[in-house]
């Protein structure tokens, strides 16, 4: 077999993309072209166990599988464009590259705000270096740290702070709950609850209009002129996909890459995308293409992609069945952990409690139609024992109708 | 096939038991248990209960 598969992006996706190529029976040459100085490392505990001190970059480098040994990481350059038409991608260094298959796993950024102000003292969670960075300013003594947003990583950023004993951690977001947009009401409150008694502020129900301080931040101003004094400020107010390099490909990049049921970009069997980046219609459920940011989509996609990917380039036929994984992520805060399987967003107009209760280890179930559609621990082990029980009745449901 | 669980690095996510129910499972408390020697015919298996891990902690040798 001869030719050359590329992949853009080596973080997680990058990686389970190369080594499901192989997996599927590509021989030809593999390179991964990734803008970070570093081998794929796990993102999770950039959150968790690197901002409080206890893993260094060994522990967080991802093995590459010995069949995905003779693959070429070309580290530190970025694709500038890609030009899908002729089938080249065009890197920093000057460099063209030919493909025949193409993988798309570029992921996400921070999004920041924008708003006036310092820049100096404001942080965002998603690479090493920025983790990191941040670790450093909050074990500076008495710190006043501000987390704006109160989603997943917000959170877990909150917790880890008053985990390391910083003394002021206050987490602000427009909405009157934290993780409400995903998890809905009853967990949101569960979860304010729990975080507050470990010592977390909320100001809630409202936005930040700016910044203030000449050099670097002194203070979060709030919509309803609230100021409060921070050191530090930590934005987690949600992502943008990395797709620039894409543009003028006529593809829709309106969030992230729009892929048809099979992972497949731009209705070109050669093009395909993984990982976060990806937007997807998931059979499982109703057709509607979204993205996902869990943890366990960059295995799912590859694995999927790949196999379309290498069935196109040896020119087999045999059409798979399309895309359907089980969405499943966690979130660790203070010593507890939300566990959660299959797509609680599309159930949170009709949410109960299956076992246990909010003020204690809890088992939520999602419903839409009276079809059970996700399941969410909150709390110790029997509590994820628990949703695992029921990840197999989520597994053997119906797939949802649009 | 050796399997190999860092247990300093395990959190009992769990995700192991699903990808690969004939090697891991949980004990009355909720902890990892594993059968260190499985045989060769489960190796697909293995190898997903690895990349599920969200720790990295599942290694194969051999
Ligand atoms: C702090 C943090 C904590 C998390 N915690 C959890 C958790 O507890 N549970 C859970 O389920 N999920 C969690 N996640 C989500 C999970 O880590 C992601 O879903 C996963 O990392 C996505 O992998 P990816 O490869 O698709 O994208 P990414 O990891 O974003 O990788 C994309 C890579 O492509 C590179 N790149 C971008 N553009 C270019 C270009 N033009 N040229 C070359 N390279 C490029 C980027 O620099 C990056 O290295 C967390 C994420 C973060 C950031």
């Amino acid at each position: 077999m001869t030719g050359r598969a590329v992949v853009v992006g080596a973080s997680m996706g990058g990686l389970r993309a190369a080594e499901q190529l192989r997996a599927a029976g590509w021989t030809g040459a593999i390179t991964v072209v990734g803008d970070e100085p570093h081998m794929p490392y796990n993102r999770p505990p950039l959150s968790k166990e690197v901002l409080a001190g206890k893993a260094s970059f060994e522990s967080l480098a991802f093995t590459p599988k010995a069949a995905a040994a003779d693959v070429e990481w070309r580290l530190g350059t970025k694709v500038l464009a890609a030009r899908l038409d002729e089938r080249i991608v065009d890197l920093d260094d000057g460099e063209a590259i030919r493909y025949d298959g193409l993988v798309v796993a570029t992921g996400m950024r921070p999004r920041r705000l924008r708003c006036p102000g310092p820049l100096a003292g404001r942080h965002t969670v998603r690479t090493l270096a920025d983790a990191q960075g941040l670790r450093d300013e909050l074990t500076r003594p008495d710190a006043r740290v501000v987390v704006v947003g109160a989603g997943f990583i917000g959170c877990e950023v909150a917790a880890t702070a008053i985990g390391l004993g910083v003394r002021e951690v206050t987490v602000v977001d427009p909405l009157p709950l934290p993780m409400v947009g995903p998890l809905g009401e009853l967990l949101g409150r569960a979860l304010l609850r729990r975080h507050e008694e470990r010592g977390v502020r909320f100001a809630l129900g409202a936005g930040v209009a700016g910044f203030e301080g000449e050099d670097r931040v002194t203070g979060v101003v709030l919509g309803d002129g609230t100021v409060l004094p921070a050191d530090v400020v930590v934005e987690s107010v949600g992502s943008i996909a990395n797709v620039e390099w894409l543009q003028d490909n006529g593809l829709d990049l309106s969030d992230g890459v729009l892929t048809d049921e099979r992972l497949r970009i731009g209705g070109r069997p050669e093009v395909v995308a993984v990982g976060d980046v990806a937007r997807f219609p998931n059979a499982r459920y109703d057709g509607v293409p979204r993205r996902v940011e869990h943890w366990s989509i960059p295995t799912d996609t590859a694995k999927h992609a790949a196999k379309v990917l290498v069935t196109h380039l040896v020119g087999a036929d045999g059409e798979m069945a399309p895309f359907a994984p089980l969405p499943t992520f966690w979130s660790d805060q203070h010593e507890f952990r939300l566990q959660s399987f299959g797509a609680p967003v599309l159930g949170k107009d009709d949410v109960r409690v299956l076992d246990g209760d909010p003020e204690g280890d809890v088992l939520v179930g999602y419903h839409t139609g009276g079809q059970l559609v996700g399941v969410v621990a909150l709390g110790g082990q029997a509590a994820a024992t628990g949703a695992a029980r029921y990840r197999a009745q989520l597994l053997k449901s119906p797939a949802l109708t649009a | 096939m050796k399997v190999v669980v860092d247990m300093n690095k395990c959190q009992d996510h769990g995700q192991c038991v699903f990808a690969a129910p004939d090697v891991f499972s949980m004990d009355g408390d909720g902890h990892l248990v594993y059968v260190a020697g499985p045989g060769e015919e489960l190796r697909d298996e293995v190898e997903e209960a690895a990349d599920v891990c969200p720790l990295q902690a599942i290694r194969i040798e051999g």
